[in-house]
């Protein structure tokens, strides 16, 4: 189970076969199967407690998996832990709270992993965080503390953060729920650019149907531990197949 | 003394100039200066009334009996002591002992505490149980009964002399542990140099690796290289100079042990009660700093990609260490002042010798305890100031 079988070009980028998951008694993922593209980018909406947050945190291990299996870029992931590193290396992630360093200034944030993580010479890590940074729209904030900034600049700084390190997957879990009305777009913006340059698979936990229909190759429905539905954005949205999924549509397209 | 209020009148309201005891600001001045006339007359009732009670005694006041021959003797002295100095030399032989024993004591308290508080959170079951119950069987139980319990039941319960338990070429017994003492010879300053070459070096190469580190990304290990320059360096001088050292070991002489150096059973009960009941403080203040740290902060570190280590070194303790240190601080001035409970087992710190038997002696009730005070007052104002040095040094800015 914990060879290091990492070939080039494994087929999918992301593929779970019949993971489970439980919290003591509860089980919180039941067979869940999904096989992702190389730069496909995934939109995974659902309502709350279904799932859906519990399984992308599975696949960078944040959360334990106890059945099945989750194989990245090649790499099983395994309680192995040159496994999980090596994966760890490979996925991005972006958090609902932002989990920025508060007591690292933000050049400070993004240089951290690449320097201690990649060993790479400060002035190169520097050079690359300030490329992000520009990327995302905030290179002048570049010496302040998270502290300082808005919540969207925090997040977009949490973004920047993830892009140093380089990943092949980028994991965005909830980036803009905790975020005012009038900074979500400003976000937004910066993933829907990311998406746009291609190349980076993405799988992006939200309720932004307006995000996913601009940029989702294909949309997941998950309600109390599975996988409902999946389908490209068009049909998802205007055909939906099953009852729970056109009950939960209904509720949030009102709006 | 004046109030705050500016005391212009409103200019669009010439007319409206209040009555003397309706206006405010005269008004705070009249009771501001009522009060400081009637603190005044107190302090000096008490003053007078003091020094008409001290001269209806026929005691004299003033700092004198400083001077005088003490004619007592003291148990342990860090300064050449006898009973024909002055009541002067007591006071800094208490001093000392007051300083030596809340040093010792914080010292091993700040190790034991951050090694009970990181064990409490411990995934080990059995480890951070055992540190749990540590904490609460030592935290609450007074002081005072610990002193005892090390002292009279423990340490007063040792077989004497002549039975005496052999450890570590030294020997405890019912009079205390009586340890061999280096005594150096000519030759060991260049052991010395040889330290002082190490820590410079270690210094140098700190700085170089840091540099190259920032340039290259690459790595040394700085903590090995460390402890050869400053352990190894010098040791290996140590014995090329012929080991310049000779070792003067306690040896029963009569009835007692000669040489060496002792440490007396009122000292180390003391140090034993003071360091396990603080650290069980100290243990719960490092816990809780190092709970205060979000979880959303390791998981972050974790998506990165950052290993244990450098998640604990980057991340974890730069935020705990914050809000570990201003209680720290308290715990330190706790135990300085706790050791004044010496005097309940005679260990001779300033509250028993100098406050004790030099104030029964001279009956200079007043200069002594001032003096007491003093002294705990300015250690503790000195503790705080180091404290508050470090930890402006540590905190973190954030906006």
């Amino acid at each position: 189970m914990s060879t290091l079988e990492k070939s080039n070009q494994a087929q999918f980028m992301i593929e779970l076969r019949d993971m489970n998951k439980w919290y003591g008694e509860f089980h919180v993922l039941k067979n869940i199967n999904l096989q992702v593209q190389r730069g496909e980018r995934i939109v995974i909406c659902g309502p709350s407690g279904s799932g859906k947050s519990t399984m992308i945190r599975c696949i960078n291990r944040l959360e334990e998996h106890q059945k099945g299996d989750i194989i990245v870029n090649g790499t099983e992931l395994t309680n192995d832990l040159k496994n999980i590193e090596l994966i760890r290396r490979d996925v991005g992630m972006v958090f609902q709270h932002f989990n920025l360093f508060p007591h690292l200034t933000v050049l400070e944030n993004c240089c951290l992993a690449p320097i201690w993580v990649k060993k790479k010479p400060r002035a190169e890590a520097e050079a690359t965080a300030m490329e992000y940074l520009e990327r995302v729209k905030i290179p002048d904030q570049a010496l302040k503390y998270p502290g300082q900034l808005s919540g969207g600049q925090q997040q977009r700084v949490a973004i920047a953060r993830s892009l140093c390190m380089n990943p092949d997957v980028m994991l965005f879990d909830e980036p803009t729920s905790a975020l005012d009305p009038e900074m979500i777009k400003e976000v937004l913006d910066v993933m829907i650019e990311l998406a746009d340059e291609g190349g980076m698979t993405m799988l992006c936990v939200t309720h932004e149907m307006g995000f996913a229909k601009t940029v989702a190759d294909r949309v997941i429905f998950m309600d109390a531990g599975q996988i409902i539905e999946e389908n490209e954005p068009h049909e998802f949205f205007n055909n939906p197949q099953h009852e729970r999924t056109q009950l939960f549509l209904s509720q949030i397209l009102q709006h | 003394m004046s109030s705050n209020r500016p005391s212009s009148e409103s200019p669009t309201k010439p007319d409206s100039t209040p009555r003397f005891w309706n206006d405010p600001d005269k008004r705070a001045l009249i009771f501001q200066g009522l009060i400081v006339l009637a603190l005044g007359a107190f302090i000096l009732t008490v003053v007078s009334n003091t020094l008409h009670n001290l001269e209806q005694r026929g005691i004299t006041t003033g700092f004198d009996f400083l001077s005088v021959e003490a004619g007592f003797g003291i148990l342990q002295s860090l300064i050449p002591y006898s009973e024909a100095d002055s009541y002067g030399r007591t006071f800094i032989v208490g001093l000392l002992n007051t300083v030596l024993v809340s040093f010792l004591g914080i010292i091993a308290a700040t190790f034991l505490g951050f090694l009970i508080g990181v064990g409490r959170l411990s995934k080990n079951w059995l480890l951070a149980k055992i540190c749990a119950v540590y904490v609460e069987i030592f935290r609450n139980i007074p002081l005072l009964l610990q002193i005892f319990f090390w002292y009279f039941a423990v340490l007063r319960t040792l077989p004497s002399p002549r039975q005496s338990f052999e450890l570590f070429g030294g020997y405890l017994n019912v009079r205390g542990l009586y340890l061999p003492a280096p005594i150096l010879e000519d030759g060991f300053g260049i052991v010395w140099t040889a330290l002082i070459v190490g820590i410079v070096a270690t210094w140098l190469f700190k700085r170089w690796a840091d540099k190259k580190h920032d340039e290259s990304g690459r790595e040394y290990p700085v903590g090995l290289i460390a402890l050869g320059l400053i352990v190894g360096l010098p040791l290996l001088v140590f014995f090329f100079a012929g080991a310049p050292v000779t070792m003067d070991y306690p040896a029963l002489k009569g009835f007692n042990f000669r040489g060496g150096v002792t440490l007396i059973p009122e000292l180390i009960a003391l140090w034993l009660a003071l360091t396990i009941y603080t650290a069980a403080f100290i243990a719960e203040i490092v816990r809780g700093g190092i709970l205060a740290v979000p979880h959303g902060q390791l998981e972050a570190a974790s998506a990165l990609g950052l290993p244990r280590g450098r998640t604990l070194r980057f991340i974890i303790i730069p935020q705990a260490l914050r809000v570990i240190i201003p209680p720290l601080t308290s715990q330190y001035l706790n135990l300085t002042k706790n050791s004044s409970l010496a005097t309940a087992i005679g260990y001779p710190d300033l509250v028993s010798v100098f406050a004790g038997t030099t104030l029964n002696q001279t009956g200079q009730a007043i200069e002594v305890i001032f003096m007491t005070m003093a002294v705990y007052l300015t250690l503790s104002v000195l503790t705080s100031i180091f404290m508050n040095w470090y930890n402006s040094r540590s905190a973190l800015i954030e906006r």
